[in-house]
This record gives C-alpha cells, structure tokens and sequence, in this order.
C-alpha cells in the first residue's frame, strides 16, 4: 500500500473518531448542563479544556458560555478540530483515497459532510436545542463504522484505519478521565449526593460507559469508574482496550505475532504491556493526573513512531 | 396535473437532435417521446432532482478554477438523453478510426522521419511552433507505436445535420467518468427505455482501457497507475473513479522515485516498481528534471526512465503536438498523406492567421468569425465574432495581428440542438459530441459519448466552466 494512501487511512479515521466523540461529549454536557446548578463557564469549558483547544478559544473568545463552546467545538472554521472542520478533513481523506475504500464508505462520509456543512450555512447552534443535530452526527459516524467493517477487506488499509480510530480513542478517554479527576478525586468510595451522582454518570456517559459500566460494577465509585475507563480489558473505549486491538492491528500489517520489528511495534506493546499489570490503587496512589498525563505524552510519541515506520519510508529509502 | 407536451417545441432555424421540420420526431427518439408524453411535469422534474442528488452523494464535483478552492460544483446532468442513431454511429466510428490511426502516423512521422515536412504536406514552422511539440521526444519510439492512446474527439453537427470534427483532444481528454457515471444515473431514471430501445451499453471501457494499458508492457502481471494532480485539480474525480475501476493504484507525483531509470511507487512495505503510468498530469509538469523545473506535481526522472523505455507514460509526451488547432486545419491532408483516403468526418473550414491571405480574410472578416487561440481550452481565449461587442473585436483584432501563429479562425457554426429541462419547459440547447478513442494494439471506440450542452439559452459555448453541462448520449444498435 501507498505509504501517504496509508497515512490517509489513518487519518480519515482519527478525524472521524474525533468528531463521534465531540457530537457525544457535547450532547452529554448539554443534557448535564440543564440540570446544574452551576454557572455556565463552569459548565462549559471542561469541555473546551478535553478537546487541548483551551488556549485557541481564550485567543478567540472573551467569555465562556454555551452557544459560544457549541459553535467552537461544532462548527467553528477556525477551530481545526471543530466537528465542520474533522469531517471536512475526513472527506479529503477520504477524496484523496477514493480508489480504496468503497462506494458505500464514500458515500456516507460524502453525506456526513453535507449534514455539517449545513449546519454550519444554517447555524445550528443558535438554535435551543441542537442535541439532535449533535445525535445524528453521532449516529452518522457509527454508521460509518459499521460500513468500513462490512465492507472493507482487512487489509493493510483496514488496520491503519484501525489504528488511528483507537490512538485517538485511548487519547479522547483519557482526556476525559483527566478533566473530570477532581471529581474522581474527591473520594475512593461510593459518592452520595444527587449532584455528584450526576457528574459520575456524565462522565461515564460521555464515553458512552455507564451501561457496560453498571452491568461489571453496579454501584458508582471514583476507583471503579477511573479502573474500568483505564484498564478494562473488555470495553471498547478503555484506554488499555484501545491498545489492545491496536497492536493486533498492527501485527497484522507486519506479519509480527510477538515482541516487535519497528519503534513503533515496540512503544505501542511497552505502553500496553504496563497498563496490562497496572493496579488502580496504585495509579490513584501516585497521583492519578501525572499517569494521565505520561499516558498521553508516551501515546503522540507513538504517533511519531509510526510516522517514521510506516509513512515516511520515502527519506528512508532515498538514503539508502 | 399537466402532461409534457412538445406541440411548442421551438426548432427553427437549428438542426434539432429530436425533431425534425414540422415538430415531426426522428425515428430515434420516437419510443423516448412517447414515454416523456405520459410523464407530468412534476414528475420529470422530481427525475431531475433525483439526478441532482445522485451526482452529489457520488462525488462527481470539480473545483472551477477561477473559483476559491473548495467550491464545489456538479456538472449538471440534464436527464433528457442525447440518442444517436445507429447508422450515424456506424459512419462516425470509421471516421474516427480513420482519424486517430493517420493522427498517430503524424505524430511519429514529425519525431521521427519528417516524411510530411519534407513533402510540405504541413508547413514545418507551423508544426515545431506548436506549443505542444516536444524536442524532447525527438527520435523516440513508443510501444507499438501509438503515442495518443487515449483520445476524445469533439463533433458537432451543423444546421444540415452533418458531422464535424471541431478539434482533437490528443493529451489528457477528460469526461469519459462522466459518460460511465451519467449512464449509471439515468438506467435509474429510465429503466423501462434501455430495454426496448437496445441502447448499447458503455460499462465495459474500464476494461478496455486496462487491457489497452497492458498491453503496453511486456511485464506480467503489470502493475498499472493512475498519475493525477491531486484532489483540487478539476478532473480529480475522473482520475481516482478510472483508477478504482480499472483496479489500477491512483498516485501522485510524491508517491513516485526514480531509481536507476525505473520507477517505483512508495509502499508501507518499501518500494515497488510500475510499469504503465495513465498519466492525467501535463508534459510540461511531468518531470522537474527535463521540464518545468519548479514543478511539484511530477516526479524528477520520470521522462529519462521513459526514454530508457522502463516505463509506458500515457499518453506519449509530445503528442499534443498535432492537436494544435492550426495544425487541425491540416489533418484531411495529412489523413490523405498517409493513408491515401478522404476524411470520412470532415473538418470545419479553418482559416490559418500564420497565413498571410487568411490573415487579411480573417481580419476583413472577424465579426462573422469565430476566432480561437491556437494552444486554448475550455473555451477561454476565444473570440464568437458575432455574438461580440466592438469593443471586444477590436481588441482581438489587435491580438491576432500582433501574433498571428496564436490564432486560427473558423465560420460561426450553429451546433445542433436537443430538447433540455429548464426552469419551466423544455427548450433546445446546443451541444456538441464527445466520443472516446482507445488505441493500443487496435482501434476501439466505445459506443457512447460524452454528450455536452450548453445551458444558457443561445449560449454555444458548452465548457463545464462556463455554463455547460452535459447529457447521456444513447447510441442506438444498427437494426
């Protein structure tokens, strides 16, 4: 495969997977917001600082409300990581890899686009309630995943689409553990009043968590949840599970089935082997903010790693 | 609710594709009007928009370029088909065999022996003038011979009904995705018609043009690309629709290295050799290292490999020499030159401005002519003498005087019309025909075409960017 085909593969799907998780993140927080008590910028700019754009919106904007983050997540064009702006690069993606991926494929991210575009020619975020506009870019995605899975062959391309829609995943998990850990900090045991009980499930929703959650744990507690987003092995959207599938993924495109045969083999299996033996109580012990924050770094160095694998084997080869 | 009625149809003073005197219809149309007959008019227009939204969810959009990047148009698809007979088909076919094969003989003669400079068959400084002649390619043999693999010819058909060729696209012809695409949407849009009409079909040209592409190579299995720009270049959708039905890899010019004078694409596993490049990308950008040296969409030594034959550009560079409009003006004598036979599809007369008695006719006579750039496309640098203002010709006029090589001038020739939705009814449009010519070991013409009209009402410009948009064309079984 191409190595910039593979690279847009990756890409397509990371931008895509970023903008499901925006849709929900801001459906959810809208929800929670109704409900609070809170004043509005305390409301809505966690959300802002999940996303790392926190420094482009103070640049952009003087206060914090919630049409403004609604715009500024959703649609603004100067937010390149607005959802207007993941689908339009997603489309690109998927424009500059026609020939790969299918008509279905094609034509659902091309339908995608064209929801979001005019949502932002309508302003949508203007609008009382636009949890329906945010549900059906959510719905939308899912329904792209479940194209790609039906209809692509696992090929090369298949895995590094794989790929990059779990590093971005394991990345958007656990930048929602980090903001929400004061909450997560308050308490090791089972939280009591009404208004915490709501943060706990929006945050567990905001990974679409809560029901596999209380199926596995039942009652809601900081240890638990911060357990079952961190190092389930089994959900989908757990920082730990996310590298598992992964580093299958990545095996599959070098024909490795153990240790490593590049860097990027190596860091993405270290990563996952110390999340694989990592104890909770330990992780909450020496400081639950610092872990999060290691896992991210180490998680863009992998990121590089694979730039230096897989897509730029072109200076490579030019000197050898 | 009101039925489609053809009792205005207006087709005075235009050969109309459908009817002919006295709103009587050509035989081949007689089923279609029939159909259309039952159909109301918001029915047909619920068909036209059902058409729209195909087009969109497909991706069949270009970025114009005047426009900022990112605009996205369609072209628009009118859904009343343009039908060709199959007794003309039979006839354009031959002529465009007869065409292509002598275009060919041409090509390789001016590279090679000059046969026809010396028998000043064709002026030789009117041939090496042409903006698309390639030093370069002096001396160079491609397979088979055959340096424009890939053509499309533009026909129109004037006020008598008669077929003639307006000029050759010998280089990079686009549109054939929009032939293949347009046929797809309206099976949807008039499924009952295809059976009974026996339309042939177009889908198998995909398969051609990869088993043309083969044959270029002696490699087995051949590993085929499709070289494009990149997404913003107009045609984008063309080149990565081709490529994925041709099961070819779609590359740009920085998936591709030059080594040791063969050419490999840059995989995830390292590098792998190409054999056959369909290349949508202009000579002049192909390789930084023979051409124009700050070019980023090509690959450095892509033409030296070429030379050394290790790899099949197509189409050759250099061919675009003999599409030059004043070297056309040429081509019934050079098809008589090689071929010993009269030019079965005529040419349009053509007066030459680097001729000095067609200069003073074509100056005396400017605002009855239409005047175009020797090296233009897509309809810019042309002048419609009677459809301009004073001011307008008078500024050609200077033009043409200053550098008379740049310009050739032809009769206003009304292109024939066909019926086409419009806002409120239908009216005839002009439009013009564009056939696709395969030549690899042999000549094969797909019966189908791209069939362009001109939306604007009187307009005979039919260029996607101005205005133009386009029709299935239904080439009916000879029976």
């Amino acid at each position: 495969m191409l190595s910039r085909v593979a690279n847009t593969m990756y890409w397509m799907n990371r931008y895509i997977e970023r903008a499901e998780n925006y849709a929900r993140f801001m459906d959810v927080n809208f929800n929670l917001a109704l409900e609070s008590p809170s004043d509005s910028t305390e409301q809505w700019k966690p959300l802002v600082v999940i996303t790392g754009d926190w420094p482009l919106y103070e640049s952009l904007y003087e206060k914090v409300d919630k049409k403004q983050v609604i715009f500024f997540l959703g649609f603004d064009p100067e937010n390149p990581n607005s959802i207007y702006n993941c689908i339009t690069k997603a489309r690109e993606n998927a424009r500059a890899i026609r020939p790969e991926i299918t008509k279905e494929v094609w034509e659902q991210i091309n339908s995608i686009y064209f929801f979001v575009k005019e949502g932002l020619e309508k302003k949508r975020w203007k609008t009382g309630d636009p949890r329906y506009f945010f549900k059906k870019i959510r719905e939308d995605c899912q329904l792209l995943y479940g194209i790609l899975d039906s209809t692509i062959s696992r090929n090369e391309g298949w895995h590094f689409g794989k790929i990059g829609q779990l590093l971005e995943r394991a990345d958007k998990t656990s930048r929602v553990i980090d903001v929400k850990y004061y909450i997560l900090l308050t308490s090791t045991e089972a939280v009591g009043t009404p208004l915490d009980l709501m943060q706990w499930a929006a945050l567990l929703k905001s990974v679409s968590a809560f029901d596999m959650y209380r199926k596995k744990y039942g009652k809601l507690t900081a240890l638990n949840i911060s357990e079952f987003l961190i190092l389930d092995k089994t959900f989908p959207r757990s920082m730990l599970c996310c590298l598992i599938h992964a580093e299958q993924s990545l095996y599959a495109i070098t024909g490795n089935s153990g240790g490593f045969t590049n860097s990027a083999e190596k860091q993405l299996g270290k990563l996952k082997a110390e999340l694989e033996f990592a104890d909770i109580e330990d992780i909450f012990n020496s400081g639950l903010h610092e872990y999060i924050d290691g896992f991210q770094q180490r998680l863009n160095a992998i990121s590089m790693h694979f730039y230096d694998s897989f897509f730029t084997t072109q200076i490579n080869q030019m000197q050898q | 609710m009101s039925k489609i009625d053809f009792s205005n149809y207006e087709t005075k003073g235009f050969y109309d594709e459908m009817f002919a005197a006295d709103n009587e219809v050509r035989p081949s149309y007689a089923l279609f009007r029939k159909r259309l007959e039952k159909l109301s008019r918001n029915k047909l227009e619920f068909l036209q928009h059902a058409t729209d939204r195909a087009q969109l969810s497909l991706g069949m959009t270009f970025n114009v370029y005047s426009d900022n990047q990112g605009v996205e148009r369609i072209l628009h698809l009118d859904i009343i088909p343009r039908i060709v007979s199959g007794e003309d088909w039979e006839v354009l076919a031959k002529g465009l065999e007869q065409r292509i094969i002598a275009l060919n003989m041409f090509i390789d003669d001016i590279y090679n022996d000059q046969k026809a400079l010396k028998d000043k068959i064709i002026p030789k400084e009117l041939v090496f003038s042409s903006a698309g002649y390639l030093k370069e390619c002096v001396g160079l043999k491609p397979p088979q011979n055959v340096w424009s693999h890939i053509s499309g010819t533009d026909l129109i058909r004037d006020g008598k009904g008669n077929f003639n060729v307006l000029e050759d696209n010998l280089r990079c012809p686009s549109g054939v995705s929009y032939m293949l695409e347009n046929r797809e949407i309206l099976k949807r849009t008039f499924p009952e018609l295809f059976e009974k009409l026996h339309v042939r079909p177009v889908h198998d040209y995909s398969h051609y043009l990869r088993d043309m592409l083969e044959s270029l190579t002696q490699e087995s299995p051949a590993s085929i690309a499709v070289l494009t720009p990149g997404i913003y270049n107009s045609a984008y959708f063309e080149h990565a629709y081709l490529a994925q039905q041709m099961g070819a890899e779609l590359v740009e010019g920085k998936d591709l290295v030059v080594k040791n004078n063969f050419v490999y694409m840059i995989t995830t596993k390292g590098l792998q050799k190409v054999d056959v490049i369909y290349r949508r990308v202009d000579d002049e950008f192909l390789d930084p290292l023979t051409f124009n040296k700050d070019s980023l969409l090509g690959t450095p030594g892509l033409f030296g490999a070429y030379l050394k034959g290790n790899v099949v550009l197509v189409n050759a560079p250099g061919a675009g020499v003999a599409d030059d409009k004043a070297v056309y003006a040429y081509i019934p004598r050079l098809i008589k030159y090689y071929l010993g036979e009269e030019a079965l599809v005529k040419n349009i007369k053509t007066y030459i401005c680097a001729e000095e008695q067609d200069l003073k006719y074509v100056v005396e006579n400017i605002a009855k002519l239409v005047v175009k750039q020797t090296d233009g496309s897509g309809g810019y640098g042309m002048l419609i003498g009677p459809r301009a203002t004073k001011k307008e010709i008078e500024e050609f006029s200077l033009k043409v005087k200053n550098n008379p090589r740049n310009y050739i001038a032809q009769p206003m020739i009304n292109l024939s019309r066909v019926p086409t939705m419009t806002d409120d009814t239908i009216e005839g449009r002009h439009v013009d025909l564009r056939p696709y010519v395969l030549y690899g070991k042999n000549v094969k013409i797909i019966p189908g075409a791209l069939t362009r009209v001109a939306l604007t009402k009187g307009s005979l410009v039919v260029n996607s960017s101005q205005g133009g948009g386009s029709k299935d064309t239904w080439v009916l079984d000879n029976k």
